[in-house]
């Protein structure tokens, strides 16, 4: 990216904090972002941390971003090396004219040298050792201390530091004073030895007024519990657990019978993930609301079970975060990588429903959608979020409830309906939709059917005839022609002038996206933008790439899966669509994506500003 | 199988349960077992078991894997809701039904591959929650649909239909259910339908895991000499310990048991299971001296049947997990909900 000049660059940088894992420092880190969030100012934040528990390396990355980006923008600005392990690694990575701060208490000036970046050393071990005891606490203390280091040189204000402090800690006080009195150590350190602020700082504005800061899993398990989902079982796997948790922590709060302890949800833990989506299928089929939330390794066990709730036509919704592949791969890292597996998952043929939520208030709605999908078209339906919107922190429009809401329970045969019958029969297409009418258990004799995965015909009968056999399968198809017009339809943003450019991505590429192509606009480069959100696709999809000469497919994994799938689910002609494929682990940055379209496109010189009218 | 199916007409000196059910009402689909099948028997047990327990046949919901055993749900109470589910994960499929409808009865129909090879870690995992069903396992020691491989409850020494002996000691469901902590186990045999249908009754009534494994013979690949699953072998190496009749509430006790040999178990609804100790020294609430006593006749080749253990006091899932009375997928919207005041409450913390 261009070098912009200093000057112009308040509440728009990027800080990087390297320290070492089980430090504390996740708290320090979500301090100073909720700081600047309360600012007014709209602020990313990325945790990029190891599979472990204590003592490797992690990074947690800021972005102060005044014109409201959310996606990662590819520099570093200013870096606070906490790790001298990574020390080298760090330092290289910081933007010409940026910002070092490390601890100088063991000084390193070999090291830092770059005549590019000033080095601002702050002796924060020796400060914590004096005004702190013991080993743990001093730890703990030291990246407490940066946070105020940081809040002198970027201006935040320390009384809405402790604000915050007094909110985190409510239940145990004495924490807010000495977490202050680090915070305060490093603050005057700051303003004592280097000119505060920085020419990179923050200046409150208000522009997170009507936003939150949530991550995905938490906004899920919540749209879960809205959703009136009253059955979850799973297995923990990273970085699925956390939409756990958070749904059975609201639901603590929620669901429980005041006067009798009652729980109005069963919360399982399976003892694999083929167990877990055995319970869902279980439960959903006996009419309960029930999910499970896992990532690619549980699909991967969840395949069979898949395709028995395909045949089968029973309800399920799976959170699948995604996380990166293959094998176990590298489970605390993004990636977009499971689109193919979900969209086919299980042998036969079987296509299932798929949403793509790309932020945490989009996680809320889809998994509230997803229920709903479920219910209506009897069949699993899959909500592919990844680790980046599951367990970062983003700023996202405030989620709003309709109280108006009543849950599409889809076409289940009530008893006064079963009592008319002549006989039930479970797969009969009456409505010529492709969707059949279930029957729940314990409502009547008549109702009573065999649910099985192996052949059956329309009436519900197993069948090994070929024909029997076909007309089910094909009503499938229908069934699954008819999802089209129930799942989410995708978002169109069409440029400002018209052009035969098209950029196609799905769920938390949208960021990145978005910030590349007001980037590019900026550089005469206007491309019209659609992020598809389900599958399968529906005609706005078909039409849009018939409509565009060339077509960049932005995703993040190395096979271009969203690609594939466009090929084979759409008539699109493939060779206008160019992958822009960004697979590193790290969440896809808007640099990645204005690299990749100039690349193809070469900019215009600019003639006039503001919207181009004709060709 | 029997390839003519019954007529229809009803008869009207059939005796009717106290639903004014006859066991008709109970019968399911025509099995498509091989002739002589143990199966078949035992399907014939549990839907005298149902009717005479008069459970209503909406109310039941009928479980099974894949295998031969698992075909079997088909063809009882064709008025109940019925799963055949994929090999192996039955209990997986029981526990999300129950989670979500506490008050309907649940069996599971499964065989010896289904349970003790391929759904070994649900059979266990099932066990553990207490998961309030009956499970039934229809236990041939071979693999029948797939022709005669030897299944892990085959015993070492046993000969396969072409010669192979199998070496490798067989998995012993009562024994590992025993280890589990299980809260009802018991053994029979699908030739005895006068220990076998009491069994499945106390099952039905007991709340939590009960476990009955019941040896049925495969007619088609071991029946043959040198099988430990045989019908001859089995009637010759079967022991009961324990016989139990199970008395519903509403009946009184009326037999009279010689004191010391009987004891009557109460079970949580006020059913009692009065047991019959074949064997004086043998305690089935004990589960230390039971497990002992089955291994070490075991060892010299006797298989004990009967009520092997019962613990009626053990909670079950729900009681385990404070689910309300009401079943999980009947209660109200409002319940479940806490509407946009309450979202406005909850996203406080993250503004």
């Amino acid at each position: 990216m261009p070098a912009v000049p200093a000057q112009d660059r308040v509440n728009d940088f990027a800080i990087k904090i390297a320290t070492v894992n089980g430090t504390g420092s996740a708290s320090a880190n979500s301090l100073l972002m909720k700081a600047i969030f309360r600012s007014g100012i709209p602020v990313m934040g990325k945790n990029y941390f190891p599979s472990n528990i204590q003592g490797l390396p992690t990074w947690y990355e800021i972005r102060v971003s005044r014109d409201g980006h959310v996606a990662r923008s590819g520099r570093v600005d200013i870096m606070v090396a906490m790790n001298a392990e990574t020390y080298g690694k760090d330092v290289r990575e910081v933007a010409a004219g940026g910002y070092l701060i490390y601890d100088s208490t063991w000084p390193r000036p070999a090291l830092f040298a770059r005549e590019d970046v000033t080095v601002l050393g702050v002796p924060l071990a020796q400060l914590c050792n004096e005004n702190f005891h013991g080993v743990r606490t001093r730890i703990l203390m030291k990246n407490i201390c940066y946070a105020g280091v940081l809040a002198a040189l970027l201006d935040l204000d320390p009384a809405r530091l402790r604000d915050l402090l007094a909110e985190t800690y409510a239940k145990k006080p004495q924490l807010v004073d000495s977490n202050m009195k680090a915070i305060q150590l490093g603050y005057d350190y700051a303003k004592a030895h280097f000119a505060c602020p920085l020419p990179l700082h923050c200046r409150p504005m208000d522009k997170t007024a009507g936003h939150i800061l949530i991550d995905g899993n938490t906004a899920t398990g919540l749209g879960a519990m809205f959703a009136g989902a009253t059955v979850a079982a799973w297995y923990p796997i990273t970085p699925s657990t956390s939409v756990m948790d958070a749904f059975k922590s609201f639901c603590e709060k929620w669901r429980v019978d005041p006067a009798t302890g009652r729980k109005s949800f069963a919360f399982i833990q399976a003892e694999d993930e083929l167990a877990a989506i055995g319970m869902v299928l279980g439960a959903s089929w006996n009419g309960a609301r029930s999910f499970t939330a896992t990532s690619g390794p549980g699909i991967s066990l969840m395949n069979e079970f898949l395709g028995l709730a395909y045949y089968a036509e029973i309800p399920a919704v799976i959170f699948d975060v995604q996380r990166v592949g293959p094998s176990t791969g590298m489970p605390t890292r993004t990636q977009q990588c499971d689109l193919l597996l979900c969209a086919y998952a299980s042998h036969g043929d079987t296509k299932h429903v798929c949403l793509y939520p790309a932020n945490p208030e989009e996680c809320f709605h889809f998994a509230v959608a997803a229920f709903d999908l479920a219910e209506r078209l009897q069949t699993p339906v899959m909500v592919l979020s990844d680790l980046d919107i599951g367990m970062n922190d983003w700023m996202c429009r405030e989620i709003k409830w309709d109280d108006g809401w009543q849950a599409d329970r889809g076409k289940v045969l009530p008893l006064a309906e079963i009592v008319k019958l002549e006989k039930f029969h479970r797969f009969l297409d009456k409505d010529e939709d492709g969707i059949p009418y279930r029957t729940l258990p314990g409502v009547h004799p008549k109702a009573a059917y065999f649910t099985r995965g192996s052949g059956h015909n329309q009436f519900g009968a197993y069948t090994e005839d070929a024909t029997e056999y076909q007309i089910v399968v094909d009503r499938l198809v229908r069934k699954f022609h008819t999802a089209r017009s129930f799942v989410p339809r995708p978002v169109i943003e069409m440029a400002a002038g018209r052009t035969d450019v098209g950029i196609v991505a799905a769920g938390s590429s949208d960021g990145a996206v978005r910030e590349a192509l007001a980037v590019l606009a900026g550089m005469g480069v206007s491309a019209n933008y659609l992020r598809v959100r389900a599958f399968p696709f529906n005609d706005e999809v078909d039409r849009f790439l018939d409509s565009h000469r060339l077509v960049f497919v932005v995703e993040q994994n190395r096979d271009a899966q969203l690609r594939s799938l466009l090929t084979l689910e759409t008539p699109v002609d493939k060779s206008k669509l160019r992958s822009l494929l960004h697979y590193s682990g790290l969440p896809i940055s808007s640099s990645f994506i204005i690299e990749g379209v100039l690349a193809e496109v070469a900019p215009k010189p600019l003639r006039s500003v503001g919207p181009a009218h004709g060709a | 199988m029997t390839f003519i199916p019954k007529p229809k007409v009803r008869n009207p000196s059939l005796p009717r349960n106290d639903l004014g059910l006859t066991r008709r009402d109970y019968e399911g689909a025509l099995s498509t077992l091989c002739a002589g099948c143990g199966h078949d028997s035992i399907t014939a047990a549990l839907t005298e078991a149902i009717w005479g327990e008069s459970l209503e046949p909406q109310n039941l919901v009928k479980l099974s894997g894949i295998g031969c055993s698992s075909k079997t749900t088909a063809y009882f109470v064709s008025g109940g809701h019925g799963f055949n589910s994929v090999h192996g994960r039955m209990p997986s499929i029981a526990m999300g039904a129950n989670a979500a409808n506490r008050n309907l009865h649940y069996i599971g129909v499964s065989g010896d591959g289904d349970t003790l090879s391929i759904g070994l870690g649900q059979f266990c995992h099932a066990i553990r929650r207490n998961l309030n069903m009956l499970y039934v396992i229809e236990n041939n020691g071979v693999y029948g649909l797939t022709k005669g491989q030897f299944s892990a409850s085959a015993d070492i020494g046993s000969k396969a239909k072409k010669g192979d002996v199998n070496r490798q000691p067989p998995i012993d469901p009562v024994l590992l259910a025993m280890n589990l902590g299980a809260s009802f186990i018991a053994r029979s045999f699908s030739g005895d339908k006068a220990q076998l249908v009491p069994l499945l009754q106390a099952g039905l009534r007991h709340r939590g895991f009960a476990l009955i494994d019941v040896i049925s013979p495969c007619v088609t690949f071991n029946d043959h000499e040198g099988s430990t699953k045989s019908y001859a072998y089995t009637r010759e190496h079967y022991e009961p310990v324990v016989n139990a009749d199970f008395v519903p509430l509403q009946r009184e006790i009326v037999a009279d048991y010689a004191p010391g040999e009987t004891l009557p178990i109460v079970m949580h609804d006020g059913s009692r299971i009065v047991l019959h100790k074949v064997a004086r020294d043998y305690d089935p609430t004990d589960r230390v001296a039971a497990s002992a006593y089955i291994q070490a006749r075991l060892k010299e080749g006797e298989f004990l049947t009967g009520l092997l253990y019962v613990d009626p006091t053990q909670k079950e899932f729900h009681e385990l997990n404070d689910t309300p009375d009401v079943p999980l997928n009947s209660l109200a919207p409002e319940v479940l909900s806490p509407g946009s005041r309450g979202l406005e409450r909850i996203l406080a913390r993250y503004r």
